[in-house]
């Protein structure tokens, strides 16, 4: 037996310690709850705002969010290097940058956060001027038509609105209604404003996101926000060119500009280019409240939390791949299960996780299956190792796009989601399923197929547990715990669970 | 009550780990870090995972192996393959760093223009350089590196042996835990292990006596066997002919590699008696199913020898190990 070496057991039990001690500290200090559910979410959503300056004087003006039905704003702040930073109160709230001379490309960061709350109306507002528009014919008399249809059908001005939106999103469309699409399509918002102010409805276009956990790179949509009297509601806009795989309706709304104003402004440069990433953490009230006050613990605090919102986005997943590793750990350690490839499976529940279970499940089945005939051919041409694996790969992209088109062809948006899965790791699991099959025969690819996609399954519901997702996103401590499991798991000498079943006859000797 | 009328069919189906450890049988986990790891060391690896390596550093040390006939390297060999063979009769290919027994080619005799397999099956010179192209890519080699195909001559098994296989040379595998052998077993081919001679792919394992090289029992797809499946041979009857040289010939791999955990695979052949086949730096467990007894407390009489016992000469390692691992 090796000695129980004294540096091995000291570096397992700091590791533990810091760990754990790190979870306690801001469980107990910054009332981090140990539990997800036990308060309310935040979400940071944050702006980045690029453009190109040339040398000149730069004053950028954004739009900052308000409190809403379903968003509180609890604090908000900009990064800016070199650049003068103003936050404006009151009626029309925003952030403005400003710089004497500015050359290239350049970024600026402003940061929300958002507890998630009704306690809000929207801003209150005094409904905007009627507009009376004109369109050339034979436009004018869709227009006419389609408001005439609408109005006969509704009772006061948001149910018209209604009415005016299912005419654009019925299917088959009337003929004028298709008339005007065909026409409008890029201006369709400004359009259903100005078809409503020709009823006689007061509207505006406002911008808003839809608050999907861990997106990057999102644009602001627009919506309708309209008046009756002093009451006002927004409505959704139809016909946006939305990913279906990825847009989720029934997310949350928060309107970054609620009352029609422009979203930026900014002179002295061009280009100018605004994307949104957004993440939602939890965290409790009071020390939301706490950290608004100060932001001095800032470097006590340190954590994955400071960094921008999109590489927390990033974090997010990166976070949970020791789970995964852990899993795989156990199996291979305690249980003995064979696996195709050393992690393929996590990187396998990773894809689950973006694709949901059964779809993931049933897509790596067909690609795989897919994969192994025609590989089966392309080994009867007595390629080269090389070329024979990039041509697996080949087919691989060549059968997810095949299966992407015929499952968004039919109506199956899931079928899109097959696009999530790692390609190269599929091509090489073909190639070895492949190989494992003419070597040791079928029995043996369904038992390391079937253990790594159990490995996978498992995998997948460790990290897709929101208990797991909670702990791991916001204490980082829980990875040096997992580190210390590893360390002790690399140490067991202890039989496996399939060995009490393999060497079963050992007792009757 | 209840409890225990699940726990009963589990019983047949798995057996308890400290009953496993009773028997000192050594688990996957145990074999991987208390001995590969800590007997062998990884720069030693290139000498065992590379037959054209194993055959040299044999060769310089006088230990016997077969003879080599080529070393087909590049492609360009592949078409000039005919060449090599056209006066060969009999031969076997194999990739250099190829596991497991996978990409050997055994070719037993000629028949016109093609050669016969030991099956019996006649293989043409396409589907020769097919395997070849094969090899060179890589494809049985660990971790998919391109690779070297070995042609050697083909082993004329002792005649002693003639019926304990089928359609195969028989194996002898001897686990060498530094220096001093601690358990053996001979693998004899059969019909479903298509003259493969591994276990899990249907071959019998028999356990032989270090003492006196003669058969204990035999397993085959992990049922106990008396008599070979397919030639009907009582096991039983079953003796390694130059059992002393076979076992001096093991023990002394470890001071050839310096792994002090090592597999070595010895045939018999009918001319120049006991020859080096290959080395494992990884040799598996099914050894202690064969043998009906675990590996782990005669690898722990090792584990406690000083240095000077380890440095013993190899015929006074022999005598030892057979006189502690006499049963």
């Amino acid at each position: 037996m090796i000695k129980r070496n004294l540096p091995y057991a000291l570096l397992v039990l700091v590791l533990l310690a810091a760990g754990i001690g790190q979870i306690l500290h801001r469980h107990w200090v910054f009332d981090v709850p140990l539990l997800p559910g036990e308060s309310q979410s935040i979400w940071s959503v944050e702006a980045k705002l690029e453009f190109t300056a040339h040398g000149e004087p730069v004053r950028v003006r954004l739009a900052t969010p308000d409190s809403q039905p379903g968003f509180m704003v609890l604090r908000d702040s900009g990064a800016s290097p070199g650049y003068g930073l103003n936050f404006i109160q009151g009626e029309h709230s925003a952030a403005e940058w400003t710089k004497r001379s500015a050359e290239g490309r350049q970024v600026l960061f402003y940061r929300v956060d958002l507890l998630e709350s009704d306690a809000h109306d929207l801003m209150t507002e005094k409904a905007p001027p009627i507009m009376q528009a004109s369109w050339p014919e034979p436009y004018a008399s869709a227009v006419a038509q389609v408001v005439k249809e609408a109005y006969s059908t509704s009772a006061d001005h948001f149910s018209l609105t209604r009415e005016l939106l299912k005419a654009f999103e019925a299917e088959p469309k009337a003929q004028h209604v298709q008339l005007l699409v065909s026409q409008y399509h890029d201006k369709l918002p400004g359009l259903l404003v100005n078809m409503l102010n020709m009823a006689g409805v007061p509207a505006r276009v406002v911008y808003g996101l839809r608050l999907q956990d861990g997106r990057r790179q999102q644009l602001l949509e627009p919506y309708i926000r309209v008046w009756q009297g002093q009451s006002s509601q927004v409505f959704d806009v139809p016909l946006q060119q939305r990913n279906p795989a990825l847009f989720d309706p029934d997310a949350p709304l928060l309107l970054w500009e609620q009352r029609g104003d422009p979203v930026i402004d900014v002179t002295g440069a061009d280009n100018s280019q605004l994307r949104f990433s957004m993440i939602r953490k939890e965290e409790s009230a009071f020390a939301s409240v706490a950290n608004r006050l100060s932001d001095q613990h800032e470097l006590l605090n340190f954590s994955i939390h400071s960094l921008p919102v999109e590489e927390q986005a990033m974090f997010k997943t990166i976070l949970l791949i020791p789970i995964g590793a852990l899993v795989v750990c156990l199996l291979r350690v305690l249980v003995g299960i064979k696996t195709s490839g050393t992690f393929m499976p996590v990187l396998i529940a990773l894809a689950f996780i973006q694709t949901s279970l059964i779809t993931g499940l049933v897509g790596f089945l067909v690609v795989v299956a897919t994969g192994l005939v025609i590989r089966s051919y392309l080994s009867r041409l007595n390629l080269l190792l090389v070329a024979r694996i990039s041509a697996v790969i080949i087919t691989v992209i060549a059968i997810i796009g095949l299966f992407s088109v015929a499952a968004y062809k039919f109506g199956l948006t899931e079928g899109l989601k097959i696009t999530f899965f790692p390609m190269i790791i599929l091509s090489w699991t073909i190639e070895r399923m492949s190989i494992l099959w003419e070597e040791e025969g079928p029995r043996e690819v369904v038992k390391q197929g079937g253990g790594s996609l159990l490995t996978a399954v498992l995998a997948f519901w460790a990290m897709n547990n929101p208990l797991i997702q909670h702990l791991t996103f916001n204490f980082i401590g829980v990875q040096l715990v997992v580190l210390a499991l590893v360390l002790i798991l690399g140490t067991y000498t202890g039989y496996r669970l399939l060995e009490l079943r393999r060497f079963v006859d050992m007792e009757t000797r | 009550m209840a409890l225990l009328n699940w726990w009963q069919p589990l019983r047949k189906m798995l057996i308890a780990p400290a009953v496993l450890g009773r028997n000192g049988v050594l688990g996957m986990n145990a074999r991987n870090r208390l001995y590969i790891s800590r007997y062998n060391n990884r720069a030693f690896y290139p000498l065992v995972d590379n037959k054209l390596k194993t055959k040299r550093l044999a060769e310089q040390f006088d230990i016997p192996v077969p003879e080599l006939i080529d070393v087909i390297e590049s492609q360009h060999q592949v078409a000039d393959l005919q060449r090599y063979l056209q006066l060969l009769n009999s031969f076997v290919i194999k990739p250099s760093k190829g596991s497991g027994g996978k990409g050997i080619l055994v070719l037993q005799g000629r028949d016109g223009d093609h050669w016969i397999k030991s099956s019996g099956a006649l293989v043409s010179l396409q589907e020769i350089q097919r395997h070849v192209s094969n090899i060179l890519a890589g494809l049985y080699s660990l971790g998919g590196t391109p690779d070297v195909a070995i042609i050697e001559h083909c082993i004329q098994f002792d005649q002693s042996l003639v019926g304990f296989s089928h359609e195969g040379v028989p194996d002898i595998r001897v686990i060498v835990c530094r220096g001093y052998p601690v358990m053996a077993m001979t693998r004899l081919a059969t019909h479903s292990s298509d003259g493969k001679a591994n276990l899990h792919q249907g071959a019998v394992g028999v356990g032989i006596s270090l003492l006196t090289g003669k058969a204990i029992f035999g397993v085959m797809q992990g049922q106990r066997v008396k008599i070979h499946p397919d030639t009907g041979e009582d096991l039983a009857r079953l003796q390694i002919p130059h059992w002393q040289t076979v076992l001096e010939l093991a023990a002394r791999c470890y001071d050839v590699t310096g792994l002090g955990y090592l597999g070595t695979d010895v045939v018999i052949d009918a001319e120049r008696g006991p020859m080096l086949l290959e080395l494992n730096a990884r040799p598996g467990l099914a050894i202690q199913m064969a043998n009906g007894q675990g590996l782990l407390p005669r690898l722990r009489k090792i584990d406690q020898l000083s240095h000077a016992e380890i440095r013993k000469p190899v015929a006074e390692r022999v005598r030892l190990s057979q006189q502690w691992f006499a049963d």
